[in-house]
Order: C-alpha cells, then sequence, then structure tokens
C-alpha cells in the first residue's frame, strides 16, 4: 500500500451543514458562571438556539436575543440606545459580571459598530462588555468559541502586575481553578515549575481539572485558563506566559494571544485521545525542559483498558463530514484504534495551528501502515453523499441533518455534535470517545439482519 | 430591538420551507449564511424522516457581501437542477438577503432560462410576516403560479368530478400532529361520501395542481396554512371552503353539517337527491367517539368548575378552549394565541367562554399570567408545558411550537371523532396527574420514599473521601453517579487506598473496566 508523505488537501464548495456559530453561547454561558451573552441578531438565530439548544433554553439561561426589528435594520433607531436599554435590563435582572455580545450577520451587513459602542456602554452601566463576531459569514460552529475568546483574551490582566501586586490574590485564583490542588500535595512538591503556563479553550471543569492534574504529574502547574470559571478570574497574560490550546478550533485566539498579549504558544497535538494526550503533554514538558515520567506506561495501561472497544472498531471504516473541526484529532485517534479513515471533512483548516497534529496524524498512519487520508476542506455536502455511496463506510459521523437519511440507506452515523458536548480530552476519556463512536457500530449487533432490513428505504437517490 | 428569549412562530423562510419540502420533487435554495439550514436538521429529527430534505443554501458568505452573489445563486439554481431534477426550485429569501436587497427576482429569471425545472422567487418579506404567513402566502403563491400557467396553457380542467369531492389544503411538514389529522380528515369526508381530490402541500406532484378546481370544495382545516390559497381558489374558479376546525364534538358536527350544506347545491342536479348527514352525525357521536359519553360520566363531573389556561396557535387554542367550556364543562379563566395576525377572528371565537383573551408573541406575558392565574391545569404549546413545570402546573401539549415528542410514532389526530377520543384522554390525563401529585403532597408522598435511597457499599466506613473529593461525584450527572462513587470506592479497595483524593477518583476512572 503506498503511502503518501504528506496528507493531501482538497477544498470544495463549502455548500454543507453546519450549526450557526451562535452556539457557543450554550456552552460558554455554563462555563463562564457570571457572564450573560447578548446575541444581537433577528428572529433566524433566535429560532436556531431555540431549536438547536433544545431542553437548555427551558432552564433561565444566561443568554438572550437582541432581535433586530425592521426600525433597526433602517437606521431609524439609534443602536446605542437599543442596546442600553437592554443591557439596562440584563443588568437590574441578573446582574452579571461581564456581558458578551454575540454579533451576527446581520450586524455585519448594516455595519453596526458594536466595537465601538461597547466601551461608550461599559462606562455608562459599569459592565465589562466584550464583543464577539461569532457569525455565519465568516465562520462555522466551534469557531464561535474562537471568537469569543480571542476577544475575552483582551481583557485579561497584565501578567507581571499579577505576580507582583496580587501574589496572594494570583495564589488563591490558582486554587480555585485547580480544584484538584490538596494542600497536601502542594506543600509536598514545592518545587513545581511552569506556573506561566496558560491554557487556553472552554472544558467542563471536571475536565480541566483532570488535565490540571495530569500536568500535576508532570511537575507542571498552570497559572490560568482562558476561560476562567469566572470573569474576574481571566488568567494574566504577558511575554513570559506560555500558552497551549486544547481545542483544534482555536486559531484566532492562537493568534491574539502571540500577537496581542506577546505569550508563547506550545503547538502541539491536542489531548483527544490517550496518544493526543500524551503527545501534547510531552510537548509542553520540552519547553519547560521536564523528562515527562510514567507517561508511555500511562498510555500503554490505557489501551488495554479500551481494548474492548477497540475490538469493535478495528478494521472498519468511517468517513467524516465535517462540521466542527475536532475532525483531524479525532481521526487521528480513530486510526491508531485501527479504523481506516476514508475522508475527513473540515470546514476550515489552519494548518500552522494545527501542524503538530498533523504530523502526529502523519505518524500514526504510517505507525498503523494506512494510507493518509483525504483532508476536504469546506467541504460539499451532496458529493460526500455521492462519494459514501461509492465507498460504503461503517461509520459516517456527520450532523444531524444527514444523520437520519444516512441511517435509512444503511449507513449506520454518529452525530457529530455530540463530540463537541460531551468530554472527549484527556486519557481518562479515551473510553468516552470510543463509546460515541461504537454506539452505532453496538446497536446494529442487536438487530437481527432481517428486522434491520425493514428500515432500509428502497429509493435509489 | 427587543430582548426575548424564546419565540412561538419561526422566521418568514422557515414557513416557506414547510411548504416547499411537503410538496413532491420541489427544491429550496435558501439565500443565506452558513448555519441557517436548520430546517434541515428539525425536519429529519423532529419527523425522523428518512429522506434527505429537500433545502440547500446558497451560501452568503464574505465575498458575496463584498461583490454581490453574481453567478452564484444562479449556478446553484443550475446545480441542483441537474442533480435532481426538481418540478420546481423555490428560491428563499432569509433576514440576511431582505437587507442585502440583491435582486434575487433577477436571478430567478436567468436561472430559468436554462434550467428544465421551474423556479420561482418566494415572495416574502421577514421583517414583515412569520413563519405561519409565509407558508400560507408561499402556498397561496405556488398554487397561483401553476393555476395560472395551465389557464394559460389551455390546460386547465375545471370541470367538477362526477362524485362529490374536495381538496384539503394546509396539511404540511413540520405541522403539529398534520399526518394523523390528514388521515382522520379523510376518513371523515370519505365517510360523508366525499372523495379526496388532493391534498396540499404534504406529498403532491405540482403537475397536478391544475386539477385543482375540479373539487366541489376545499377545507382548510387550520387557520394558519390554507386560507390565502383556498381565497384565491374561490375568487378565481368560484371554489367554496370550509374554514371551521372539525376539533371536538359539536365543531365536527359543525363541519359536517356545512359539508351537507355545500354538496347540496350541486347534488340536486349531478346526484339527483338530496344528502342528510344527521344519522351519521348522530351515530359517530354516539359509538365512534366516547367523547360525548365521557362527559357525562362521572369522571367528567369531578372535572366540572375546575380551572384551565389555554395558549397556543388560533386554530388549537380556540378549539381547545370550546372544548373545555361547552363541552367538558371545565372553566377557562385565560385563553390566548401567539397568532397576532388572526387576533380579531380569535377573539371572536372565545368571546363569552373565558374570563380573559390574551394575544401576543411575548412567551412571558404568557407564563405572568398563568403564575397569576394559578389554574389547576394549562394547555398549551412546549413553552407552556415549561411554564407549568416551573410553577408545578400540568400541561397538555395542544400546538405548536413542537418537541419531538409531538411526533407520536401511534395514532394521534386531534381532529374529527377519533381526535374526539384522543383530545378526552388528552384533558383527562392532565388534570388527574395534577390530582395525583396533589394528594401525595397531602399525604407525604409515595410510602417508598425510604427505600429508594441505596447504600453504596457495604463497608464504606474504611474508606474516607477527601472534601475535594467528595466534591468530584457531584459533578457527574445524578444517575451515573452511585455507579462512579461505588467503582472508585472498589478500585480504592483493590489498591488498598484509605483516603479517597481527587487522583484517584481519576486513576479509578481511566482504570475502570466495563
Amino acid at each position: 500500500m503506498k503511502t503518501p508523505e504528506t496528507p493531501a488537501f482538497e477544498c470544495e464548495t463549502g455548500n454543507y451543514h453546519t450549526f450557526c456559530p451562535i452556539s457557543c453561547v450554550a456552552w460558554l454561558y455554563q462555563k463562564i458562571e457570571d457572564s450573560f451573552s447578548l446575541v444581537v441578531g433577528t428572529k433566524t438565530c433566535g429560532y436556531f438556539l431555540q431549536n438547536a439548544l433544545g431542553v437548555m433554553i427551558f432552564a433561565e439561561p444566561r443568554y438572550a436575543m437582541a432581535e433586530l426589528e425592521e426600525g433597526d435594520i433602517s437606521a431609524q433607531s439609534n443602536d446605542q440606545k437599543e442596546l442600553e436599554k437592554i443591557c439596562l435590563q440584563i443588568r437590574d435582572d441578573r446582574n452579571p459580571s461581564v456581558i458578551i455580545w454575540i454579533g451576527t450577520c446581520t450586524t455585519e451587513i448594516i455595519k453596526m459598530d458594536l466595537e465601538g459602542i461597547a466601551p461608550k456602554l461599559e462606562r455608562q452601566i459599569g459592565i465589562p462588555i466584550v464583543v464577539a463576531r461569532a457569525n455565519g459569514l465568516d465562520y462555522a460552529f466551534t469557531q464561535g468559541e474562537d471568537t469569543v475568546l480571542a476577544a475575552m483574551a483582551h481583557r485579561c490582566p497584565e501578567y507581571k502586575w499579577c505576580e507582583t501586586n496580587s501574589k496572594r490574590q494570583d495564589q488563591s485564583g490558582r486554587i480555585r481553578v485547580n480544584t484538584t490542588s490538596n494542600n497536601k500535595i502542594t506543600s509536598q512538591k514545592s518545587e513545581l515549575t511552569g506556573s506561566n503556563l496558560v491554557l487556553f479553550g472552554s472544558l467542563p471543569s471536571s475536565v480541566a481539572s483532570q488535565l490540571n492534574s495530569e500536568l500535576k504529574r508532570q511537575s507542571i502547574l498552570i497559572s490560568g485558563w482562558l476561560p476562567s470559571q469566572k470573569y474576574d478570574e481571566l488568567p494574566g497574560l504577558g511575554g513570559d506566559v506560555y500558552v497551549c490550546g486544547v481545542n483544534p478550533f482555536l486559531s484566532r485566539t492562537a493568534t491574539t494571544l502571540m500577537r496581542r498579549r506577546k505569550c508563547q504558544l506550545i503547538g502541539a497535538p491536542f489531548p483527544i485521545g490517550p496518544d493526543g494526550t500524551r503527545a501534547w503533554i510531552e510537548k509542553i514538558c520540552s519547553v519547560f525542559n521536564i523528562k515527562p515520567d510514567g507517561l508511555e506506561e500511562k498510555e500503554n495501561r490505557i489501551w488495554k483498558n479500551i481494548e474492548d472497544y477497540i475490538r469493535v472498531v478495528t478494521g472498519k471504516s468511517v468517513f467524516f463530514m465535517g462540521d466542527n473541526l475536532l475532525e483531524i484529532s479525532l481521526a487521528r485517534f480513530l486510526i491508531r484504534c485501527g479504523m481506516i479513515v476514508y475522508e475527513i471533512g473540515i470546514p476550515y483548516m489552519d494548518r500552522r495551528y494545527q501542524a503538530a497534529e498533523l504530523l502526529l496524524l502523519q505518524h500514526t498512519c504510517i505507525k498503523m501502515k494506512t494510507p493518509v487520508p483525504r483532508i476536504v476542506e469546506k467541504p460539499d455536502n451532496y458529493g460526500q453523499v455521492q462519494r459514501m455511496h461509492e465507498l460504503k463506510p461503517h461509520l459516517a459521523i456527520t450532523g444531524m441533518a444527514h444523520a437520519n437519511p444516512l441511517e435509512a440507506r444503511n449507513i449506520d452515523t454518529k452525530w457529530s455534535v455530540e463530540f463537541t458536548f460531551a468530554q472527549i480530552h484527556g486519557s481518562g476519556n479515551a473510553r468516552d470517545i470510543l463509546e460515541l463512536v461504537t454506539r452505532p457500530l453496538r446497536c446494529k449487533g442487536g438487530l437481527t439482519s432481517g428486522s434491520r432490513s425493514l428500515s432500509k428505504q428502497t429509493t435509489i437517490i | 430591538m427587543k430582548l426575548a428569549h424564546r419565540m412561538y412562530a419561526g422566521p418568514a423562510h422557515i414557513g416557506t420551507l414547510r411548504v416547499a419540502s411537503s410538496f413532491r420533487n420541489v427544491h429550496a435554495i435558501m439565500h443565506a449564511p452558513l448555519g441557517d439550514d436548520h430546517f434541515n436538521v428539525m425536519r429529519s429529527m423532529s419527523e425522523r424522516e428518512r429522506d434527505f430534505t429537500p433545502v440547500t443554501a446558497s451560501v452568503v458568505d464574505r465575498h458575496v457581501l463584498a461583490r454581490g452573489s453574481r453567478d452564484k445563486v444562479v449556478s446553484n439554481i443550475s446545480r441542483k437542477d441537474e442533480e435532481q431534477r426538481p418540478d420546481l426550485i423555490v428560491l428563499t429569501p432569509t433576514c440576511t438577503s431582505s437587507i442585502l436587497q440583491e435582486d434575487l427576482q433577477n436571478f430567478v429569471d436567468r436561472a430559468s432560462l436554462y434550467s428544465e425545472s421551474d423556479v420561482i422567487l418566494a415572495d416574502v418579506n421577514h421583517y414583515r410576516v412569520n413563519e405561519l404567513q409565509a407558508s400560507d402566502k408561499t402556498l397561496e403563491q405556488i398554487v397561483r403560479h401553476y393555476l395560472d400557467r395551465a389557464r394559460e396553457e389551455g390546460s386547465s380542467n375545471q370541470s367538477l368530478t362526477d362524485a362529490p369531492s374536495a381538496n384539503i389544503i394546509g396539511i404540511s411538514t413540520p405541522g403539529f400532529h398534520n399526518q394523523h389529522d390528514c388521515r382522520e380528515l379523510k376518513r371523515l369526508l370519505r365517510e360523508s361520501g366525499v372523495s379526496i381530490n388532493q391534498i396540499i402541500p404534504e406529498g403532491e406532484f405540482l403537475r397536478n395542481l391544475k386539477d385543482l378546481p375540479r373539487a366541489w370544495f376545499n377545507t382548510v382545516p387550520y387557520r394558519e396554512m390554507g386560507l390565502m390559497a383556498a381565497t384565491f381558489l374561490e375568487k378565481e374558479y368560484g371554489m367554496p371552503h370550509l374554514s371551521t376546525t372539525p376539533i371536538g364534538i359539536s365543531n365536527t358536527a359543525d363541519f359536517i353539517v356545512q359539508i351537507e350544506k355545500l354538496l347540496n347545491l350541486w347534488a340536486p342536479v349531478l346526484l339527483r337527491k338530496k344528502l342528510n348527514y344527521d344519522l351519521y352525525v348522530e351515530n359517530q357521536t354516539k359509538f365512534v367517539s366516547q367523547a360525548a359519553w365521557f362527559s357525562k360520566s362521572i369522571d367528567c363531573q369531578n372535572l366540572a368548575g375546575k380551572e384551565a389556561a389555554v395558549s397556543g396557535d388560533a386554530t388549537h387554542a380556540a378549539s381547545i378552549t370550546k372544548i373545555l367550556v361547552g363541552e367538558m364543562g371545565i372553566r377557562v379563566s385565560c385563553s390566548g394565541t401567539y397568532c397576532k395576525h388572526d387576533a380579531e377572528r380569535f377573539n371572536e371565537q372565545v368571546r363569552g367562554l373565558c374570563d380573559e383573551v390574551i394575544i401576543t408573541e411575548d412567551h412571558t406575558e404568557v407564563g405572568d399570567t398563568i403564575a397569576r392565574i394559578e389554574p389547576s391545569v394549562i394547555f398549551g404549546t412546549q413553552m407552556e408545558r415549561h411554564i407549568g413545570k416551573r410553577i408545578d402546573i400540568p400541561c397538555g401539549v395542544i400546538s405548536s411550537p413542537v418537541h419531538i415528542q409531538n411526533f407520536p410514532l401511534g395514532y394521534r389526530p386531534f381532529l374529527g371523532y377519533e381526535g374526539t377520543n384522543q383530545i378526552s384522554d388528552l384533558i383527562y390525563n392532565s388534570f388527574n396527574l395534577g390530582m395525583e401529585d396533589h394528594s401525595l403532597d397531602v399525604f407525604g408522598g409515595h410510602d417508598t420514599k425510604g427505600i429508594s435511597t441505596k447504600s453504596l457499599s457495604t463497608d464504606k466506613k474504611n474508606i474516607d473521601w477527601a472534601p475535594e473529593a467528595e466534591s468530584e461525584p457531584k459533578r457527574i450527572p445524578g444517575f451515573v453517579r452511585g455507579k462512579i462513587k461505588r467503582n472508585t470506592e472498589i478500585f480504592a479497595k483493590q489498591n488498598n487506598i484509605s483516603e479517597i483524593t481527587v487522583d484517584v477518583t481519576y486513576a479509578a476512572k481511566e482504570r475502570s473496566s466495563p
């Protein structure tokens, strides 16, 4: 089998299905506990949020729409006055520590100057206002988080200032972020290094503390996360600070941290799967001149622990339609698990930010003796479905718009959105990824082949 | 600008897409940014649709913003024309195209020169109409388009069918219980000796639309979609239409009386007899529908005078209000609809039946009203169901906006005589559960409560949980927490660990075997 040296990149029409990037409010408002997200857009945006977030919308969410009406579009009403009215209402009802304005397609098109209005209103109402343009003109799904974090990066305090003036505050913040920093351990390992490392990417707090503890095992204590649990706990940033991403879709944030905050970016594969987690820790260790301890042994243990799942997936083929930018990392992990990846669709591919991940993908392919899959940027869903009919993959990882129709055509599917919300980072969560991937494959085992054919679609497309 | 959390009716393009994707072999192309094709998810998930939703986007991105769509829309139309050969491509404007003000009609004209498919531009304005109004408008537009063309070509057929027949207008995807209602309505008509000429838009081919005028009359079961098309057919082709919704016993009887009247306009000439449905109505009411008997039974007497609040689209809210008051003796404290455009008619329908009429698109206003009234039960949409959850009042869902659970696999019509049975069950069960809950409160809950707290492990005393670690399982969803706690303790025992720290919980997770 011929193994090409580098992955082949292709770019299609961009006619694909994905979530609108404003969906990031769904997880960000939960992550940043004292924030309020205000999506400045139309009924279309509101309807999407309401339907996409299903149950969550009924749980008194800390987000809302500033719904634009005809008067706003034709500039009959004053944007600043209107936004002021709404933000005062939010302040009185919820009293958040920060209001995040999410700009949408409409505010782009009518050129509403959100970045200009925000500082004025901020002074007026006394609550910080962060502006992120998470619109469907420019971005896809998870990139919404990227725009918010990039905007948030400007609000982080200066690192030096943190060190000298508020050492105590920094210390307490660290403990709060580091829920794992058991007092006993901190005092024992007083020689912990790397306290000027900031990790960026929004993860559920339990996953964040799992990663913290994995690094702590290598004597690396991180100085904070972007985003933090609370807005006023944002980590200090500056020229001496190293930053490292935990998600593949954070390229704007990485760029902002490097160019605007002068941080030093550690380009590493992402801690998804035991292989990715190990490579991620090794890369960070190498930056701090630490010899990683017990990583290989630990990785082997994890692989051994997921053997039962690996038996299910080995030799099976998978097709990523592409909609959330996690695709490269997931494909790399699944190839390592013995799967054959036919195609990696991906909305947007930042080859610099994902360089280390791409390299690991290449090495993994060589190691597992499989060809490097084609990577299709801005895929065309119609073409992909045609290709899938030829390739007949065992599993398609796809959005919900295509899942049921593909199932009806006898192609097993896994909804890609679940990977965004499930806990997939760190070595401990490898099982959870495979749990998701194998679910449709295990489901199939339960039904006899006869009953399966009943659900098959008869029309040929 | 207004602060909004939720909305009842969707944006205009959703209405257009509902109509387009209900017809057979029609494709809609949205002029919209990436991510606006969420309609496909809704249709594929809620309705568990087996086919790909015939909706794609001609994506509006930065380049379009800078230079205009140029050939993009036209080439997307031609491409879809070649790929799937639809009979009609509906170019669908969104909020974005409303402000870009590109000449979409020009794109349509250019595209129709080359494509085999017909191409039209949906004539809806995002900022003026909502989902329901847009669906009404688009349906009329398509009907008008094909009938006008048939007339031009001389292929329209206006001769009445020999036997009495009717069109059903306004059954669509993903409408609230539409599929079941349609089946029930067909049965109702067939049993009245009326055959079905056509059902639009659901499942109909456009080439058949030219035969629409052959029916003796049109029925529009829901006021939200189909009235414009029916009015057009009445004006241009002299077809009478029925806009009575046969929900509930009296409405259904009324519906049949009106059919009788309409049929008797032609029956003496064409069938040489006069039709009379009195006996049919009586038999159905007595024997097929259990609702009339139910309202006499002791169960229903228990409900008399209980208070209810009703909210939903104009059709369902008005009909349910009528049933509650007229057929079951329940007091409706407040009845409301979010169909502001149909307010006048709604007021007329519920006048005298309820204490308060509330017409608003603002769900907080509805929520506040319900909280103030504190009815024993709510009949509303998914929104009201959640309002009910928060203030502990049971709720029966009677109208869209819907949720996947409003697309039951079993047969659940709201219309016709079987519909009356379903509605009686819905009403009775909502009340009953509320009563049950209430008596549980009074008597101190289920007496099994004490047993339900399972102990985690037998010798828990040997293992201590460090305070931080103790909080760790609390982050785990409740239903798996016990299992994870147990596994951690087993792991600790196996490894002779006396105190469970956070690190131990992670180690346990990593090593836990299935």
